[in-house]
Protein backbone atom coordinates (compact mmCIF):
# COMPACT_ATOMS: atom_id res chain seq x y z
CA UNK A 1 0.00 0.00 0.00
CA UNK A 2 2.86 2.37 1.19
CA UNK A 3 4.73 1.79 -2.32
CA UNK A 4 1.24 2.84 -4.34
CA UNK A 5 1.01 6.28 -2.32
CA UNK A 6 4.78 6.92 -3.01
CA UNK A 7 3.74 6.16 -6.60
CA UNK A 8 0.83 8.65 -6.58
CA UNK A 9 2.67 11.15 -4.87
CA UNK A 10 5.47 11.15 -7.28
CA UNK A 11 2.81 11.29 -10.00
CA UNK A 12 1.49 14.20 -8.58
CA UNK A 13 5.26 15.71 -8.13
CA UNK A 14 6.25 15.54 -11.82
CA UNK A 15 2.28 16.72 -12.47
CA UNK A 16 3.42 19.62 -10.36
CA UNK A 17 6.97 20.32 -12.20
CA UNK A 18 5.38 20.13 -16.06
CA UNK A 19 2.74 22.34 -14.89
CA UNK A 20 5.47 24.88 -13.63
CA UNK A 21 7.44 24.45 -17.10
CA UNK A 22 4.45 24.67 -19.28
CA UNK A 23 3.40 27.88 -16.97
CA UNK A 24 6.91 29.08 -17.53
CA UNK A 25 6.94 28.62 -21.31
CA UNK A 26 3.64 30.32 -21.15
CA UNK A 27 4.36 33.07 -19.79
CA UNK A 28 7.88 33.54 -21.48
CA UNK A 29 5.96 33.49 -25.24
CA UNK A 30 3.96 36.58 -25.32
CA UNK A 31 8.03 38.10 -25.67
CA UNK A 32 8.81 36.72 -28.08
CA UNK A 33 5.26 37.71 -30.07
CA UNK A 34 5.15 41.22 -28.53
CA UNK A 35 5.68 44.36 -31.30
CA UNK A 36 3.46 46.79 -32.42
CA UNK A 37 -0.13 45.80 -32.75
CA UNK A 38 -0.26 45.16 -36.76
CA UNK A 39 -4.29 44.64 -36.77
CA UNK A 40 -5.24 46.82 -40.16
CA UNK A 41 -8.69 47.63 -38.75
CA UNK A 42 -9.27 49.76 -35.35
CA UNK A 43 -11.18 52.50 -33.48
CA UNK A 44 -9.66 56.33 -33.82
CA UNK A 45 -7.70 57.23 -30.91
CA UNK A 46 -11.14 58.55 -29.43
CA UNK A 47 -12.87 56.25 -30.84
CA UNK A 48 -14.77 58.72 -33.50
CA UNK A 49 -14.61 56.49 -36.37
CA UNK A 50 -12.99 52.98 -37.40
CA UNK A 51 -10.64 53.26 -39.81
CA UNK A 52 -9.00 49.89 -41.92
CA UNK A 53 -6.21 50.61 -43.82
CA UNK A 54 -5.31 48.07 -46.35
CA UNK A 55 -2.55 48.14 -49.37
CA UNK A 56 -4.89 48.62 -52.48
CA UNK A 57 -3.61 45.91 -54.69
CA UNK A 58 -3.28 43.56 -51.53
CA UNK A 59 0.63 43.33 -51.48
CA UNK A 60 2.90 45.28 -49.99
CA UNK A 61 6.07 46.15 -51.75
CA UNK A 62 9.34 47.49 -50.46
CA UNK A 63 10.91 50.26 -52.16
CA UNK A 64 7.79 51.12 -54.43
CA UNK A 65 5.08 53.73 -54.69
CA UNK A 66 1.90 52.15 -54.08
CA UNK A 67 -1.45 53.28 -52.91
CA UNK A 68 -3.13 52.31 -49.78
CA UNK A 69 -6.79 52.63 -48.92
CA UNK A 70 -8.29 54.43 -45.80
CA UNK A 71 -11.87 53.58 -45.09
CA UNK A 72 -13.77 55.09 -42.71
CA UNK A 73 -16.69 54.42 -40.87
CA UNK A 74 -18.82 56.37 -37.67
CA UNK A 75 -18.60 54.05 -34.36
CA UNK A 76 -22.32 52.97 -35.66
CA UNK A 77 -20.92 51.77 -39.06
CA UNK A 78 -22.11 54.10 -41.63
CA UNK A 79 -19.36 55.67 -44.51
CA UNK A 80 -17.47 58.83 -43.14
CA UNK A 81 -17.89 61.86 -46.04
CA UNK A 82 -15.97 64.23 -46.92
CA UNK A 83 -13.48 63.93 -44.32
CA UNK A 84 -9.98 66.01 -44.45
CA UNK A 85 -6.85 63.64 -44.12
CA UNK A 86 -3.52 64.52 -42.99
CA UNK A 87 -0.63 61.51 -43.66
CA UNK A 88 2.63 61.68 -41.48
CA UNK A 89 5.20 58.78 -40.07
CA UNK A 90 8.00 56.89 -39.96
CA UNK A 91 10.13 54.21 -38.45
CA UNK A 92 10.52 55.07 -34.66
CA UNK A 93 13.40 52.31 -34.50
CA UNK A 94 15.51 54.58 -36.68
CA UNK A 95 14.50 57.84 -35.88
CA UNK A 96 13.37 59.47 -39.38
CA UNK A 97 10.07 60.42 -41.29
CA UNK A 98 8.52 58.73 -44.66
CA UNK A 99 10.35 59.04 -47.78
CA UNK A 100 7.71 60.57 -49.18
CA UNK A 101 4.58 62.46 -48.36
CA UNK A 102 1.41 59.96 -48.87
CA UNK A 103 -1.58 62.16 -49.84
CA UNK A 104 -5.93 61.42 -49.52
CA UNK A 105 -5.77 61.60 -53.50
CA UNK A 106 -9.77 60.12 -54.15
CA UNK A 107 -12.54 59.38 -52.41
CA UNK A 108 -14.09 56.27 -53.74
CA UNK A 109 -17.36 56.37 -52.04
CA UNK A 110 -18.48 54.37 -49.28
CA UNK A 111 -15.79 55.84 -46.82
CA UNK A 112 -13.22 54.72 -49.15
CA UNK A 113 -10.05 57.24 -49.32
CA UNK A 114 -7.07 56.79 -51.72
CA UNK A 115 -3.91 56.97 -50.02
CA UNK A 116 -1.41 57.75 -52.43
CA UNK A 117 3.01 58.10 -52.61
CA UNK A 118 3.20 55.77 -50.23
CA UNK A 119 6.93 54.10 -50.40
CA UNK A 120 8.78 51.68 -47.64
CA UNK A 121 11.96 51.69 -48.84
CA UNK A 122 13.73 49.50 -45.97
CA UNK A 123 12.42 46.50 -43.66
CA UNK A 124 11.86 47.00 -40.37
CA UNK A 125 9.10 49.27 -38.10
CA UNK A 126 6.37 51.85 -40.15
CA UNK A 127 4.21 54.02 -38.89
CA UNK A 128 1.79 55.99 -40.39
CA UNK A 129 -0.44 58.41 -38.49
CA UNK A 130 -3.91 59.93 -40.23
CA UNK A 131 -5.49 62.87 -38.80
CA UNK A 132 -8.86 63.03 -39.50
CA UNK A 133 -11.55 65.55 -39.31
CA UNK A 134 -14.65 64.98 -40.69
CA UNK A 135 -18.73 66.10 -39.78
CA UNK A 136 -18.30 64.10 -36.50
CA UNK A 137 -15.03 65.76 -35.23
CA UNK A 138 -11.35 65.33 -35.76
CA UNK A 139 -9.69 62.41 -34.18
CA UNK A 140 -6.52 60.49 -35.31
CA UNK A 141 -5.24 56.95 -35.79
CA UNK A 142 -1.62 55.11 -36.31
CA UNK A 143 -1.25 51.94 -38.26
CA UNK A 144 1.67 49.88 -37.72
CA UNK A 145 3.26 48.08 -40.81
CA UNK A 146 6.59 45.78 -40.48
CA UNK A 147 8.66 44.70 -43.33
CA UNK B 1 8.06 20.30 -23.00
CA UNK B 2 9.38 19.38 -26.24
CA UNK B 3 10.40 22.91 -26.67
CA UNK B 4 12.65 22.61 -23.99
CA UNK B 5 13.97 19.09 -24.48
CA UNK B 6 14.79 20.44 -28.21
CA UNK B 7 16.62 23.01 -27.05
CA UNK B 8 20.18 20.32 -25.85
CA UNK B 9 19.60 18.93 -29.30
CA UNK B 10 19.77 21.96 -30.99
CA UNK B 11 22.78 23.20 -29.20
CA UNK B 12 24.12 19.58 -30.46
CA UNK B 13 23.69 20.12 -33.50
CA UNK B 14 25.03 23.41 -33.63
CA UNK B 15 28.14 22.12 -32.38
CA UNK B 16 28.25 19.44 -34.67
CA UNK B 17 27.96 21.48 -37.39
CA UNK B 18 30.86 23.53 -36.47
CA UNK B 19 33.06 21.20 -35.88
CA UNK B 20 31.96 19.27 -39.04
CA UNK B 21 30.97 22.06 -41.40
CA UNK B 22 34.87 22.86 -41.81
CA UNK B 23 34.03 26.87 -42.05
CA UNK B 24 31.30 25.90 -44.45
CA UNK B 25 28.30 28.63 -44.43
CA UNK B 26 25.90 28.65 -41.77
CA UNK B 27 23.37 31.10 -42.52
CA UNK B 28 19.97 31.34 -40.55
CA UNK B 29 16.71 31.55 -42.76
CA UNK B 30 16.49 34.97 -41.77
CA UNK B 31 20.18 35.65 -43.56
CA UNK B 32 19.33 33.04 -46.17
CA UNK B 33 16.61 35.70 -47.34
CA UNK B 34 17.93 38.79 -46.86
CA UNK B 35 20.97 37.25 -49.05
CA UNK B 36 18.74 36.31 -51.59
CA UNK B 37 16.84 39.67 -51.53
CA UNK B 38 20.18 41.44 -53.02
CA UNK B 39 21.01 39.15 -56.09
CA UNK B 40 20.96 40.38 -59.27
CA UNK B 41 18.57 37.67 -60.57
CA UNK B 42 15.97 39.51 -58.63
CA UNK B 43 16.16 42.23 -60.27
CA UNK B 44 12.92 43.26 -62.22
CA UNK B 45 13.07 43.72 -66.10
CA UNK B 46 13.35 47.69 -66.82
CA UNK B 47 9.91 49.01 -66.80
CA UNK B 48 9.61 51.26 -69.89
CA UNK B 49 9.82 54.84 -69.73
CA UNK B 50 6.23 56.49 -70.34
CA UNK B 51 7.81 60.03 -69.90
CA UNK B 52 9.93 59.97 -73.06
CA UNK B 53 8.46 57.68 -76.31
CA UNK B 54 11.94 57.32 -77.71
CA UNK B 55 13.35 55.39 -74.82
CA UNK B 56 13.32 52.77 -76.37
CA UNK B 57 13.63 53.40 -79.94
CA UNK B 58 16.96 51.89 -81.34
CA UNK B 59 17.61 54.83 -83.78
CA UNK B 60 17.16 57.05 -80.25
CA UNK B 61 19.64 55.05 -78.42
CA UNK B 62 22.30 55.37 -81.50
CA UNK B 63 21.75 59.43 -81.63
CA UNK B 64 21.95 59.48 -78.23
CA UNK B 65 25.58 57.50 -78.07
CA UNK B 66 26.95 59.52 -80.57
CA UNK B 67 25.74 62.56 -78.58
CA UNK B 68 27.52 60.88 -75.34
CA UNK B 69 30.67 60.82 -77.04
CA UNK B 70 30.92 63.72 -78.86
CA UNK B 71 32.69 66.72 -77.44
CA UNK B 72 30.98 68.81 -80.20
CA UNK B 73 28.29 68.89 -77.38
CA UNK B 74 30.25 71.64 -75.11
CA UNK B 75 31.13 75.13 -75.33
CA UNK B 76 34.43 74.88 -76.44
CA UNK B 77 34.57 71.30 -77.99
CA UNK B 78 36.73 69.48 -75.46
CA UNK B 79 34.18 68.08 -72.88
CA UNK B 80 31.14 65.21 -73.82
CA UNK B 81 29.29 63.60 -71.29
CA UNK B 82 32.13 60.88 -71.95
CA UNK B 83 34.91 62.87 -70.18
CA UNK B 84 33.55 62.03 -67.27
CA UNK B 85 31.36 59.12 -67.44
CA UNK B 86 34.57 57.05 -69.17
CA UNK B 87 33.28 53.61 -71.09
CA UNK B 88 35.77 51.71 -69.49
CA UNK B 89 35.43 52.89 -65.99
CA UNK B 90 31.93 52.33 -64.91
CA UNK B 91 31.73 55.19 -66.60
CA UNK B 92 33.06 57.47 -64.03
CA UNK B 93 36.21 59.76 -63.67
CA UNK B 94 37.87 58.25 -60.74
CA UNK B 95 38.28 62.02 -59.27
CA UNK B 96 36.87 63.22 -55.88
CA UNK B 97 35.09 65.63 -57.78
CA UNK B 98 34.34 65.95 -61.47
CA UNK B 99 36.11 68.42 -63.71
CA UNK B 100 34.57 69.68 -67.46
CA UNK B 101 35.19 72.99 -68.11
CA UNK B 102 35.77 73.96 -64.75
CA UNK B 103 36.07 71.81 -61.80
CA UNK B 104 32.68 70.78 -60.12
CA UNK B 105 31.73 70.05 -56.76
CA UNK B 106 30.23 66.71 -57.06
CA UNK B 107 32.14 63.13 -57.49
CA UNK B 108 31.11 61.67 -60.99
CA UNK B 109 28.32 58.48 -60.57
CA UNK B 110 28.92 55.50 -62.75
CA UNK B 111 26.21 54.31 -65.10
CA UNK B 112 25.36 50.88 -64.49
CA UNK B 113 21.30 50.45 -64.07
CA UNK B 114 20.97 54.52 -64.48
CA UNK B 115 17.77 53.92 -65.91
CA UNK B 116 16.09 52.47 -62.61
CA UNK B 117 16.34 55.48 -60.63
CA UNK B 118 13.85 57.48 -59.91
CA UNK B 119 16.05 60.55 -59.02
CA UNK B 120 18.98 61.78 -60.50
CA UNK B 121 22.48 63.41 -59.53
CA UNK B 122 23.76 62.72 -55.62
CA UNK B 123 20.53 65.18 -54.89
CA UNK B 124 18.02 64.08 -57.02
CA UNK B 125 17.80 67.77 -58.03
CA UNK B 126 16.31 66.08 -61.48
CA UNK B 127 13.31 63.48 -62.03
CA UNK B 128 14.26 61.47 -64.97
CA UNK B 129 17.27 60.43 -67.38
CA UNK B 130 16.45 62.84 -69.78
CA UNK B 131 16.27 66.02 -68.02
CA UNK B 132 19.73 64.72 -66.06
CA UNK B 133 21.01 64.78 -69.12
CA UNK B 134 20.23 67.62 -70.08
CA UNK B 135 21.70 69.41 -66.73
CA UNK B 136 25.33 69.24 -67.27
CA UNK B 137 24.83 70.49 -71.07
CA UNK B 138 24.41 73.74 -69.63
CA UNK B 139 26.34 73.78 -67.01
CA UNK B 140 28.97 76.60 -66.93
CA UNK B 141 31.25 74.32 -65.03
CA UNK B 142 30.78 70.89 -67.01
CA UNK B 143 29.84 71.05 -71.05
CA UNK B 144 28.87 75.18 -70.34
CA UNK B 145 26.39 74.65 -73.48
CA UNK B 146 23.88 76.56 -74.23
CA UNK B 147 20.83 75.44 -75.51
CA UNK B 148 20.14 77.22 -79.11
CA UNK B 149 23.54 76.74 -79.63
CA UNK B 150 23.15 73.07 -79.24
CA UNK B 151 19.98 72.96 -81.06
CA UNK B 152 22.05 74.71 -84.40
CA UNK B 153 24.84 72.06 -83.47
CA UNK B 154 22.30 69.41 -84.19
CA UNK B 155 20.49 70.46 -87.07
CA UNK B 156 24.24 71.22 -88.51
CA UNK B 157 25.72 67.71 -87.59
CA UNK B 158 23.02 65.60 -87.21
CA UNK B 159 19.62 67.16 -88.83
CA UNK B 160 18.63 64.01 -91.17
CA UNK B 161 18.82 61.66 -87.94
CA UNK B 162 17.10 63.68 -85.48
CA UNK B 163 14.60 64.32 -88.10
CA UNK B 164 13.90 60.65 -88.46
CA UNK B 165 13.64 59.89 -85.05
CA UNK B 166 11.78 63.60 -83.79
CA UNK B 167 10.36 64.73 -87.15
CA UNK B 168 10.99 68.05 -88.46
CA UNK B 169 13.41 70.82 -86.90
CA UNK B 170 11.87 74.04 -86.31
CA UNK B 171 12.78 76.80 -88.15
CA UNK B 172 16.25 78.38 -86.54
CA UNK B 173 17.09 80.80 -89.01
CA UNK B 174 15.84 83.80 -86.38
CA UNK B 175 16.96 82.04 -83.52
CA UNK B 176 20.23 83.41 -82.17
CA UNK B 177 23.55 81.53 -81.89
CA UNK B 178 23.71 81.29 -78.18
CA UNK B 179 20.76 82.24 -75.97
CA UNK B 180 19.48 80.37 -72.78
CA UNK B 181 17.66 80.90 -69.83
CA UNK B 182 20.31 79.56 -68.04
CA UNK B 183 23.69 81.19 -69.44
CA UNK B 184 25.61 84.36 -69.22
CA UNK B 185 24.26 87.83 -68.93
CA UNK B 186 24.38 87.75 -72.65
CA UNK B 187 22.75 84.53 -73.52
CA UNK B 188 19.99 85.35 -70.74
CA UNK B 189 19.36 88.31 -72.77
CA UNK B 190 19.25 86.68 -75.89
CA UNK B 191 16.81 84.26 -74.65
CA UNK B 192 13.83 86.81 -73.22
CA UNK B 193 14.35 88.78 -76.62
CA UNK B 194 13.21 85.46 -78.16
CA UNK B 195 9.02 84.66 -79.05
CA UNK B 196 7.64 82.17 -76.26
CA UNK B 197 6.82 79.99 -79.27
CA UNK B 198 10.67 80.00 -81.01
CA UNK B 199 11.71 79.48 -77.10
CA UNK B 200 9.34 76.51 -76.98
CA UNK B 201 10.64 74.87 -79.91
CA UNK B 202 14.05 75.29 -79.29
CA UNK B 203 13.23 73.57 -75.80
CA UNK B 204 11.36 70.94 -77.48
CA UNK B 205 14.62 70.32 -79.53
CA UNK B 206 16.67 70.57 -76.01
CA UNK B 207 14.46 67.82 -74.51
CA UNK B 208 14.98 65.51 -77.56
CA UNK B 209 18.49 65.50 -77.03
CA UNK B 210 17.72 64.13 -73.49
CA UNK B 211 15.85 61.87 -74.44
CA UNK B 212 17.92 60.19 -77.17
CA UNK B 213 20.89 60.33 -74.46
CA UNK B 214 18.61 58.62 -71.84
CA UNK B 215 17.35 56.04 -74.48
CA UNK B 216 21.36 55.34 -75.08
CA UNK B 217 21.88 55.32 -71.37
CA UNK B 218 19.22 52.97 -70.36
CA UNK B 219 21.47 50.28 -72.33
CA UNK B 220 24.18 50.52 -69.53
CA UNK B 221 23.16 47.31 -67.50
CA UNK B 222 24.43 45.97 -64.14
CA UNK B 223 26.59 43.07 -64.19
CA UNK B 224 26.62 39.84 -62.53
CA UNK B 225 29.28 39.49 -59.65
CA UNK B 226 30.88 36.85 -57.40
CA UNK B 227 28.38 37.74 -55.17
CA UNK B 228 25.17 37.07 -57.29
CA UNK B 229 26.97 33.58 -58.18
CA UNK B 230 27.34 33.43 -54.35
CA UNK B 231 23.59 34.06 -53.90
CA UNK B 232 22.12 32.02 -56.10
CA UNK B 233 24.14 28.76 -54.75
CA UNK B 234 23.42 29.30 -51.96
CA UNK B 235 19.13 29.61 -52.49
CA UNK B 236 19.45 26.29 -54.54
CA UNK B 237 21.46 24.64 -51.88
CA UNK B 238 24.29 24.12 -54.52
CA UNK B 239 27.97 24.20 -52.72
CA UNK B 240 29.56 27.74 -54.04
CA UNK B 241 32.54 26.14 -56.15
CA UNK B 242 35.42 28.21 -57.68
CA UNK B 243 35.02 31.96 -57.72
CA UNK B 244 31.20 31.45 -56.02
CA UNK B 245 33.16 30.32 -53.16
CA UNK B 246 33.55 32.95 -50.38
CA UNK B 247 36.40 32.49 -47.65
CA UNK B 248 36.08 32.94 -44.05
CA UNK B 249 36.34 36.74 -44.25
CA UNK B 250 33.70 37.58 -46.90
CA UNK B 251 31.56 35.12 -44.83
CA UNK B 252 31.44 37.40 -42.20
CA UNK B 253 31.77 40.50 -44.02
CA UNK B 254 28.31 39.84 -45.78
CA UNK B 255 26.82 38.68 -42.35
CA UNK B 256 27.69 41.96 -40.78
CA UNK B 257 26.56 44.01 -44.03
CA UNK B 258 22.70 42.50 -43.68
CA UNK B 259 23.49 42.06 -39.42
CA UNK B 260 24.93 43.89 -36.93
CA UNK B 261 26.70 46.76 -39.26
CA UNK B 262 22.97 47.75 -40.56
CA UNK B 263 24.15 48.19 -44.04
CA UNK B 264 21.06 46.51 -45.76
CA UNK B 265 18.99 49.18 -43.81
CA UNK B 266 19.52 51.47 -46.88
CA UNK B 267 21.98 49.71 -49.12
CA UNK B 268 19.15 47.06 -49.94
CA UNK B 269 18.01 45.33 -52.80
CA UNK B 270 19.66 43.94 -55.86
CA UNK B 271 20.97 47.28 -56.90
CA UNK B 272 22.03 47.86 -53.38
CA UNK B 273 19.99 51.28 -52.54
CA UNK B 274 16.94 52.02 -51.18
CA UNK B 275 17.10 55.37 -53.64
CA UNK B 276 16.55 57.13 -51.05
CA UNK B 277 18.17 60.43 -49.43
CA UNK B 278 20.10 59.94 -46.07
CA UNK B 279 22.37 62.10 -44.04
CA UNK B 280 24.95 60.24 -42.75
CA UNK B 281 27.35 62.53 -41.13
CA UNK B 282 30.08 62.78 -44.40
CA UNK B 283 31.91 66.03 -43.86
CA UNK B 284 32.03 68.62 -46.06
CA UNK B 285 35.03 69.75 -48.25
CA UNK B 286 36.70 72.37 -47.57
CA UNK B 287 37.43 75.09 -50.26
CA UNK B 288 34.14 73.96 -52.01
CA UNK B 289 30.88 76.03 -52.19
CA UNK B 290 28.86 75.50 -49.46
CA UNK B 291 26.28 71.98 -49.97
CA UNK B 292 23.29 71.01 -48.34
CA UNK B 293 22.32 68.15 -50.90
CA UNK B 294 18.40 67.16 -51.03
CA UNK B 295 17.25 69.85 -48.94
CA UNK B 296 18.09 72.52 -51.47
CA UNK B 297 17.33 69.81 -54.93
CA UNK B 298 13.74 69.73 -54.20
CA UNK B 299 12.92 73.15 -55.00
CA UNK B 300 15.31 72.94 -58.26
CA UNK B 301 13.54 69.61 -59.57
CA UNK B 302 10.52 71.67 -59.07
CA UNK B 303 11.49 74.36 -60.87
CA UNK B 304 13.07 72.51 -63.68
CA UNK B 305 11.01 73.07 -66.85
CA UNK B 306 12.09 69.37 -68.07
CA UNK B 307 10.64 67.69 -65.08
CA UNK B 308 7.60 65.32 -65.35
CA UNK B 309 4.97 67.77 -64.70
CA UNK B 310 5.97 70.07 -67.37
CA UNK B 311 5.10 70.21 -71.29
CA UNK B 312 8.05 68.32 -72.32
CA UNK B 313 6.88 64.99 -71.03
CA UNK B 314 5.37 62.58 -73.45
CA UNK B 315 2.25 60.18 -72.00
CA UNK B 316 0.47 61.01 -68.95
CA UNK B 317 0.79 62.47 -65.25
CA UNK B 318 0.69 59.00 -63.84
CA UNK B 319 4.07 59.02 -64.21
CA UNK B 320 4.82 61.55 -62.08
CA UNK B 321 3.99 60.09 -58.50
CA UNK B 322 7.80 60.49 -57.44
CA UNK B 323 7.88 64.22 -58.08
CA UNK B 324 4.05 64.77 -56.83
CA UNK B 325 4.61 63.03 -54.05
CA UNK B 326 8.03 63.79 -53.07
CA UNK B 327 9.17 65.53 -49.45
CA UNK B 328 9.63 69.20 -49.68
CA UNK B 329 10.60 70.28 -46.22
CA UNK B 330 11.72 68.61 -42.47
CA UNK B 331 15.47 67.99 -41.22
CA UNK B 332 15.68 64.75 -42.81
CA UNK B 333 16.29 66.42 -46.36
CA UNK B 334 19.15 68.64 -44.45
CA UNK B 335 22.49 67.32 -46.14
CA UNK B 336 20.80 64.16 -47.30
CA UNK B 337 22.66 62.51 -50.25
CA UNK B 338 21.17 59.54 -52.54
CA UNK B 339 22.28 55.88 -51.48
CA UNK B 340 24.76 55.23 -54.12
CA UNK B 341 24.59 51.36 -55.49
CA UNK B 342 27.72 49.51 -53.91
CA UNK B 343 27.52 46.86 -56.86
CA UNK B 344 31.19 47.73 -58.62
CA UNK B 345 32.09 50.38 -56.30
CA UNK B 346 35.58 48.73 -54.51
CA UNK B 347 37.16 49.33 -58.24
CA UNK B 348 36.23 53.01 -58.18
CA UNK B 349 37.47 55.11 -55.50
CA UNK B 350 36.80 57.59 -54.37
CA UNK B 351 33.88 57.23 -52.14
CA UNK B 352 31.03 59.76 -51.13
CA UNK B 353 29.44 62.84 -52.99
CA UNK B 354 32.47 64.63 -53.29
CA UNK B 355 34.91 61.85 -53.11
CA UNK B 356 35.80 62.42 -49.04
CA UNK B 357 37.04 58.93 -48.52
CA UNK B 358 40.09 57.94 -50.66
CA UNK B 359 39.36 53.80 -49.81
CA UNK B 360 36.38 51.99 -48.43
CA UNK B 361 38.47 51.23 -45.30
CA UNK B 362 38.14 54.96 -44.85
CA UNK B 363 34.15 54.56 -45.83
CA UNK B 364 33.52 51.84 -43.44
CA UNK B 365 35.61 53.68 -40.46
CA UNK B 366 33.40 56.29 -41.16
CA UNK B 367 29.91 54.10 -40.56
CA UNK B 368 31.80 52.63 -37.36
CA UNK B 369 32.27 56.03 -36.07
CA UNK B 370 29.44 57.73 -37.01
CA UNK B 371 30.45 61.20 -36.48
CA UNK B 372 27.79 64.09 -36.18
CA UNK B 373 27.04 65.78 -39.14
CA UNK B 374 28.00 69.72 -39.53
CA UNK B 375 24.37 70.51 -40.25
CA UNK B 376 21.33 68.51 -39.95
CA UNK B 377 21.20 64.94 -38.14
CA UNK B 378 23.06 61.80 -39.08
CA UNK B 379 20.61 58.87 -39.23
CA UNK B 380 24.06 56.70 -38.53
CA UNK B 381 24.72 55.72 -35.22
CA UNK B 382 28.32 54.07 -33.90
CA UNK B 383 29.10 50.71 -34.64
CA UNK B 384 32.72 50.06 -32.53
CA UNK B 385 33.57 47.51 -35.18
CA UNK B 386 36.73 46.24 -34.75
CA UNK B 387 39.62 45.87 -36.81
CA UNK B 388 38.99 42.76 -38.26
CA UNK B 389 34.99 42.94 -38.78
CA UNK B 390 35.56 46.48 -41.14
CA UNK B 391 38.47 44.31 -43.07
CA UNK B 392 35.83 41.60 -43.48
CA UNK B 393 33.09 44.00 -44.54
CA UNK B 394 35.55 45.87 -46.80
CA UNK B 395 36.24 42.17 -48.03
CA UNK B 396 32.77 41.72 -48.59
CA UNK B 397 32.29 44.63 -50.38
CA UNK B 398 35.12 43.54 -53.13
CA UNK B 399 32.94 40.45 -53.93
CA UNK B 400 30.86 43.10 -55.66
CA UNK B 401 33.36 44.22 -58.14
CA UNK B 402 34.84 40.67 -59.16
CU1 LIG C 1 14.58 53.28 -41.53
Amino acid sequence: MASIWRYILAGLGLAALLVGIMAAVYLTLPHSASGPDLSRSKKTANGLFVASFEPERGVVRQGELQSWMLTLKTAAGAPVEGAAITVSGGMPQHDHGLPTSPQATDYLGDGRYRIDGIKFTMSGWWQLHFGISAAAGSDSVVFNVVL
Amino acid sequence: MRRLTSVPCLLALAALALLGGCGEPQFSDAEKKAIASLALNTLPSLKPDTTNQYADAPAAAALGSTLFFDVGMSRDGTVSCSTCHKIDRQFQDDLPQAVGVGHTNRRTMPLAGVARNPWFFWDGRRDSLWAQALTPLENPLEQAGNRAAFAHYIKKRFGERYERIFGSLPDLSTVPANASPLGTDAEKTAWSAMPAAQQDDVNRVYANIGKAIAAFERSIDLQQTRFDRFAIDLGTGAKPEGDAAFSPEEILGLKLFIGKANCVTCHNGPRFTDNGFHNTGVPPVEGLPPDRGRVDAVAQVDADPFNCLGKFRDGDESACRELRFMVKDGPQIMRAYKTPSLRGAATRPPYMHAGQFATLEEVVAHYSKAPPSVEGVSEVHPLDLSERERAALVAFLKTLSD
